[in-house]
């Protein structure tokens, strides 16, 4: 039986920018139903007990973007969130040793200068550096983007903000923050440091997610985006959420259904309800038909305007570029449960080392020649890998003694040239551990479960186009006021009523929660009028 | 982890305390006893030792090793004689200082320099293209600051043969340990006669021995941190992100200093071949600092009648503090103090602080904030100059 109800607005998609956004709208007073097609709400977001008694931090895997005022404001520590700080990153080298950079500022100058007594100075330096750079970005993070080719007041004002916020950098970070737009991740740190496994290490945050190699044009920014997290009055590092990334979902869902949403789960979207250009509520797939005055998308641009909507609604040059916005997946991920605890060859035993990252990034030319396979539809045969153990972090991802693994995988392009994923899934599969067990020599004796996730599977299991976890490319062509398409950058769409609310939009991928945020704020501006 | 220093082996043991501190990535004891005014008196009347290990060390080599630290420093290193040390600041290229310290000339052609923070990638670059080379020796040099009137007297037991008698303040002379050879330096951080002893790490433990067996009846006892703070702010010695911030560790501009807006205007030789800062340094010279670094002395009687208020005595004595006080002058705020402690020789309360300049004469009278009892008031201070407490040993050269 089909039925119909209605309500202020619906929130189509369950991950933690549908949350966030639900919740705001809900806060300021309107009735809210969000519609999550899963089981459980989370989208990317989610901690999944795969294997019995060992929890999966399935696709995201680490916090430190959340925006505090989002914590703030929908009390999320009430609501069960907790960020337990990652401790460290630890690169393990070819020839059997390492380089360990962790909490202790002195330990780590010590143990870069083994390699390079100029970079442990640099890097005191870089940090401060990068610190300046998010400091003069973190105002970027917390507007709507300003339309450039707009002669409203509103927004001649808003660029004359900016462009005074940006007035106020000194001259020399000016100059940094011009190289950050323009440089690859890997160029940018060559200037900084001289030692090749450190900048690979640290360049790595410039591709991670992105379908760039280090010396790629550009990917200095993602390096950039991925800092921000770390400004907060004070320095923080990455943080592991407790339970996994889930457990920021679980809160947000908590905190959004206190401030009144209801959340309905196995509740697949078809389509948004439109009249004489304005939505006026969804269909789901099973019939079901909700009215709503506001509907807002947290989906990726491509499934937001050409999937829910049908294309004849929208002007053609909006369906041309949102249909070219790039949305390749560049990254898989391996999620491992374990029977003991992993041994590092280059550090062997229990340390402090395990509670943090360990980066497999032995050299730039590595992840270049890693990308190279990539550009090429071959997934890496030698990827660079992120991993966590998050059991270290949270006892309770796994059973006493026994651990998680979750290892982030570049590159894994969504398109391969030869063959599929079904195909290959499980020799990508293959070629992680191997290259996991030349670091880590006992990983293969305490393997219980193995989950491999390519793009396509990511995009299959929960809907993210091509299996991009930014819901889209952070390319300075795809970032603030061309994100997803220009025009549309403020949230809202060419059909009244209708808005954006996903990582497709402005500030971009990450637990953020940022762009749902900002998008609640346009739609209440709307609700109002 | 601090990790221990190279003296550690004998420091470890006597300090009872535990009470250590992370200075430079490496464990320094704060305190040894639980008073550390036993410490601080012995320096001023007997002898003190303190593992100063942990500074940051370089040494500059070569035909070009002049023109590269005369670059670097603000003083005219040119002037600066084999044999001799001399203090400075050194700057970024905005005349704002980075860091401060010593630079002992040990050869025409060789330099060796101390400094708070690590400064190799600083002196490299500076050095870009001459025919210098710069060396961190931070962690091949263990360093031993004997402290104290007594101290040259302990110093002459141990080395027989030196012309310890004819070293002058900041001039060094070099000798040998048990057949290793050692740097001896007219120099320290506590504003009374002093030495300060450079060897390698693994001599520097059979030194302290030697050391400590030939002053036991000279006083000798080692110092700890607690002890140096109060003898250097009696001294009028700025410290690093306490009295100023290093313009490469500053978050805002505001927060950086030029060498005459922390009493150091005196070691910008403005005149001297061109250093790194110097137009900078020149154009603020004609037009004035803003900010000037002075000595404040709080007015006993106000902080008798403002603690008098509660039924207390000042409650004063003790460490010194590094918590930065607000200053007062016509109701609005124009400075503040950066270091302050009661002085247990001068018996007076202390402080060095930075004030708009217009305060800075000599005399003016401020506002110093105090809390007493939770609450905050305002007790006259008075600007005076930033040395307290200069014994005529500090300097002076024994006869005969």
């Amino acid at each position: 039986m089909a039925e119909t109800k209605r309500y202020d607005a619906i929130v189509i998609g369950g991950g933690h920018n549908g949350l966030v956004n639900a919740a705001y709208l809900a806060k300021a007073g309107l009735s809210v139903l969000l519609l999550e097609q899963r089981p459980m709400v989370g989208g990317a977001t989610v901690s999944e007990e795969i294997y019995p008694g060992f929890k999966f931090t399935v696709f995201s895997y680490v916090v430190s973007l959340l925006r505090p005022e989002i914590i703030r404001e929908l009390e999320l520590p009430r609501h069960g969130l907790a960020i337990l700080p990652l401790e460290s990153t630890i690169t393990p080298l070819p020839g059997g040793d390492y380089i360990y950079r962790g909490t202790d500022p002195h330990e780590t100058f010590r143990n870069i200068q083994r390699f390079s007594p100029r970079d442990a100075e640099a890097y005191r330096e870089y940090g401060h550096a990068m610190y300046q750079m998010a400091k003069a970005v973190k105002y970027i993070l917390s507007i709507r983007p300003p339309d450039p080719t707009s002669l409203h007041p509103r927004e001649l004002m808003a660029l004359l903000k900016l462009g005074k916020h940006f007035l106020n950098l000194d001259e020399q970070h000016m100059y940094t923050l011009a190289k950050l737009m323009t440089m690859s991740s890997a160029d940018f740190l060559e200037e900084w440091f001289e030692f090749d496994p450190l900048v690979a290490t640290l360049s790595a945050s410039g591709i991670i997610g992105t379908f760039l190699g280090p010396r790629s044009p550009g990917s200095a920014y993602v390096l950039l985006h991925h800092y921000m997290g770390e400004i907060d009055g004070v320095f923080r590092a990455w943080g592991f959420a407790k339970g996994g990334t889930g457990g920021v979902a679980e809160a947000i869902a908590s905190s959004a259904q206190e401030l009144g949403v209801e959340i309905r789960t196995n509740a697949k979207v078809a389509k948004v309800a439109t009249r004489n250009g304005r939505a006026t509520g969804v269909v789901l797939e099973n019939g079901d038909e909700f009215e709503a005055k506001q509907v807002v998308s947290s989906l990726d641009p491509k499934l937001t305007f050409l999937k829910l909507l049908d294309p004849k609604e929208l002007p053609s040059d909006l369906v041309g570029s949102i249909s070219k916005f790039e949305t390749q997946g560049s990254s898989g991920k391996v999620n491992l449960a374990l029977d003991a605890l992993p041994d590092l060859a280059c550090l062997p035993g229990e340390g402090v080392h395990l509670k943090g990252a360990i980066s497999i990034s032995p050299s730039v030319a590595y992840i270049e020649r890693a990308y190279d396979q990539a550009k090429y539809g071959q997934f890496s045969e030698k990827p660079y890998i992120d991993i966590i153990i998050p059991s270290m972090i949270d006892p309770q991802m796994a059973p006493p003694g026994k651990h998680v693994m979750s290892c982030f995988v570049q590159y894994a392009p969504y398109h391969l040239r030869e063959s599929d994923w079904e195909d290959q899934r499980e020799a990508f599969g293959d070629a992680v551990v191997n290259t996991l067990s030349e670091y880590i020599p006992n990983l293969k004796n305490i393997i219980l479960n193995r989950q491999v996730l390519s793009p396509w599977d990511i995009e299959q299991k929960i809907g993210l186009s091509g299996g991009n976890i930014f819901q889209g490319e952070l390319s300075l062509s795809q970032l603030f006021f061309l994100r997803p398409s220009p025009g549309y950058a403020q949230y809202r769409t060419p059909i009244r009523g209708y808005y954006q609310c996903g990582s497709g939009t402005h500030p971009g991928g990450g637990i953020t929660g940022a762009p749902g945020r900002l998008a609640a704020f346009e739609v209440l501006k709307d609700a109002r009028k | 982890m601090p990790i221990p220093s190279p003296l550690h082996s004998r420091t470890a043991p006597l300090c009872i305390t535990q009470e250590w501190r992370d200075w430079s990535g490496y464990l320094a004891a704060i305190t040894y006893q639980p008073a550390h005014e036993v410490e601080y008196y012995a320096v001023r009347n007997a002898a003190g030792l303190l593992d100063v290990s942990p500074l940051y060390k370089y040494e500059v080599t070569g035909p070009d090793a002049l023109r590269l630290v005369n670059r670097v420093m603000t003083r005219d290193i040119a002037k600066c004689r084999v044999g001799q040390v001399m203090y400075s600041p050194w700057c970024d290229e905005d005349g704002k200082v980075i860091d401060d310290g010593t630079i002992a000339r040990l050869g025409e052609q060789h330099f060796r320099l101390t400094a708070a923070d690590p400064n190799l990638r600083w002196f490299q670059d500076v050095g870009y293209g001459m025919d210098a080379d710069v060396r961190d020796v931070s962690t091949q040099l263990a360093a031993l600051a004997l402290q104290g009137p007594n101290s040259l007297p302990i110093l002459k037991i141990l080395f027989k043969e030196a012309k310890l008698d004819a070293l002058k303040y900041y001039y060094l002379l070099q000798s040998e340990f048990n057949g290793t050879p050692i740097t001896i330096t007219r120099t320290g951080y506590t504003g009374d006669r002093g030495y300060e002893l450079w060897i390698a790490p693994d001599k520097a433990a059979p030194l302290w021995d030697r050391v400590m067996e030939a002053g036991k009846s000279y006083g000798i006892i080692p110092f700890g941190l607690a002890a140096l703070d109060i003898l250097r702010v009696e001294a009028g010695l700025l410290l690093i992100e306490v009295d100023y911030t290093s313009s490469q560790h500053a978050k805002i501009p505001a927060q950086k200093s030029s060498p005459y807006e922390i009493g150091l205007g005196w070691a910008a030789d403005l005149s001297k071949d061109e250093f790194i800062g110097q137009r900078a340094l020149q154009a603020e010279k004609k037009a004035g600092s803003p900010r000037s670094f002075v000595g404040l002395e709080v007015d006993w009687k106000d902080l008798d009648r403002l603690y008098g208020a509660v039924n207390l005595p000042p409650q004063v004595a003790g460490r010194a503090s590094r918590i930065a006080v607000p200053l007062y002058a016509n109701g609005k705020h124009v400075g503040q103090a950066t270091s302050m402690v009661f002085s247990p020789i001068l018996k007076k309360y202390v402080a060095l602080a930075t004030v708009e300049s217009s305060y800075a004469q000599m005399g003016k009278e401020i506002e110093f904030e105090v809390t007493v009892e939770y609450v905050r008031v305002r007790a006259k201070a008075k600007v005076t100059k930033s040395l307290f407490y200069e014994p005529p040993q500090k300097k002076s050269v024994a006869r005969g």
